[in-house]
């Protein structure tokens, strides 16, 4: 059977379920608006850890082993593990694969990764390759901070532009049988720039990215913004949010009143001096792995888009000029064991 | 994506840019005119106290210094800087502070590699065109006096 449709869309006529998902979150996002929803908040960012690598290396390994145990799994029945983070060469998810003991399949795609991970286990599980896969990542303020940009104590000033990477982690496990909710559709990204260079607006850069792979699925599946209860992108945050539904407008699809954001859910911007919302590959994991699929699960959403965003510089290629890459992978998520179409 | 221009986009994008501008000028030149005032009673303070003026100049240079290092080794100084944000940056206040956090940050790599490599990567550049630029202005100033022996 052909599980290609259109050009760029993959289809998974087995439905892939995710039968465990767990998220662990820092003190700022357990104070923000989607408090309620997360497994599990660390309090103060060292989460019993002497450096932030440590840390968020703990917060990934934490959400792993609550998304296995609520799968009623076993580690050793996990068959192969897709994660990465931020961090360079992915150290937050290599180091927690240490004690996990998983065949593991490191990938970097920015704040993109979870929705990355979750095409690769969907493709894996539908494929007959494995009958559980975990897809997790997880980004740290912390040590995002001291990566990409100053030191945490330095006195500089944010712009309004400029969006806070989450403390978080999520994680779930897909196998072949199952409750839901399910992965049907998905359509991997093509890198996009847009010639945005200003690393204190990720929104501006990842922006046409979601547009770019939200129309080739629109076109590939000839589907549209109204067969969804909530287009989920990953972390636009505010101002990216405002740059796609002009984008969106731009390219025929108008006034999407569905369309939401993980950078600006996790938040309250004016109450957390966020700024323009949420960042990092863990903003997209912790609000799908909690919020998102706890809604799914009591089908109050039953049919969804996630459409995480990544930027995909680095501090070397900022540092030489470069502009900002970007790309979004997409996912259709339904609740609903219906018949596959 | 049909329809998309990065030049018009740029210009779309720009819009979104704008900073509070007259919101930052206001806690900038407040809180820098504070530190300033600060520094003027430690100098006349000093003075009194019977140090010379170049004494009295050293002691308000120390004070502050030590004062930023350790408001930000408490985690204060950033909390004041991202509103004050030029009216820290300015005063020596910045300077100190951008030594005192990379060296907290990095101690995890250790005394060597760590604090003592990182210690000066915002305040390095500072420091190297500090001194290529006196030097510039040294040797303009001795060729325009006439190349006199020093």
């Amino acid at each position: 059977m052909r599980k290609r449709i259109g050009n760029r869309t993959l289809y998974f006529p087995s439905r892939p379920s995710v039968n465990g998902f767990y998220s662990v979150v820092g003190e700022k996002e357990s104070q923000g608006p989607l408090k309620d929803w997360f497994d599990l908040s660390i309090g103060e960012g060292h989460f019993g850890e002497d450096s932030w690598e440590k840390a968020e290396s703990k917060l990934i390994e934490s959400a792993s082993l609550g998304a296995i145990e609520q799968a009623g799994l076993k580690n050793e029945q996990i068959q192969c593990f897709f994660g990465g983070d931020l961090m360079n060469q992915c150290i937050s998810t290599n180091y927690a694969l240490r004690t996990l003991q998983i065949p593991f399949l490191g990938l970097y795609g920015a704040c993109s990764t979870m929705a990355e991970s979750l095409l690769m286990g969907s493709v894996c599980v539908d494929g007959g390759f494995c009958d559980h896969a975990l897809c997790a990542t997880s980004s740290h303020f912390c040590s995002a901070e001291r990566q990409f940009r100053f030191p945490l104590e330095y006195g500089g000033q944010r712009p309004p532009t400029a969006q806070w990477t989450v403390t978080g982690s999520g994680a779930c496990v897909l196998s072949l049988q199952g409750d839901g909710p399910y992965i049907t559709y998905a359509t991997p990204g093509k890198v996009v720039d847009a010639g945005i260079t200003d690393l204190n607006n990720m929104g501006a850069a990842m922006a046409p990215a979601a547009c770019d792979t939200l129309l080739a699925f629109f076109e590939d599946t000839g589907t549209s913004p109204s067969n969804y209860d909530m287009i989920l992108t990953g972390d636009l945050g505010n101002v990216g949010k405002k740059l796609l539904h002009g984008l969106l407008r731009d390219n025929g699809i108008e006034a999407i009143d569905n369309l939401e954001d993980c950078g600006c859910l996790i938040f309250d911007d004016e109450a957390q001096d966020t700024h323009a919302g949420g960042s990092g590959c863990g903003c997209s994991a912790s609000v799908l792995n909690s919020y998102i699929f706890k809604k799914m699960r009591n089908k109050e959403l039953k049919k969804i888009l996630f459409l995480a965003t990544g930027a995909l510089m680095s501090p070397t290629s900022s540092l030489q000029g470069e502009t900002i890459p970007a790309i979004a992978h997409l996912l259709q998520i339904e609740a609903e064991r219906s018949q596959p179409q | 994506m049909k329809n998309f221009s990065k030049k018009e986009y740029q210009r779309i994008v720009s819009q979104h840019e704008k900073s509070p501008w007259v919101k930052n000028l206001i806690w900038a030149f407040t809180v820098g005119g504070l530190i300033c005032v600060l520094g003027q009673f430690i100098l006349t303070t000093a003075k009194d106290m019977g140090l010379s003026k170049e004494d009295a100049g050293c002691v308000t240079s120390m004070t502050l210094i030590f004062l930023s290092g350790l408001f930000t080794g408490l985690g204060l100084f950033d909390r004041l800087a991202k509103r004050a944000g030029a009216g820290t940056i300015v005063p020596i206040t910045g300077f100190a502070n951008a030594i005192v956090s990379p060296a907290m940050e990095f101690k995890n790599e250790g005394f060597i590699l760590g604090v003592g490599a990182k210690m000066f990567v915002i305040a390095g550049p500072v420091i190297v065109y500090g001194i290529s630029s006196s030097i510039i202005c040294g040797l303009i100033y001795y060729l325009l006096k006439g190349g006199a022996p020093l």
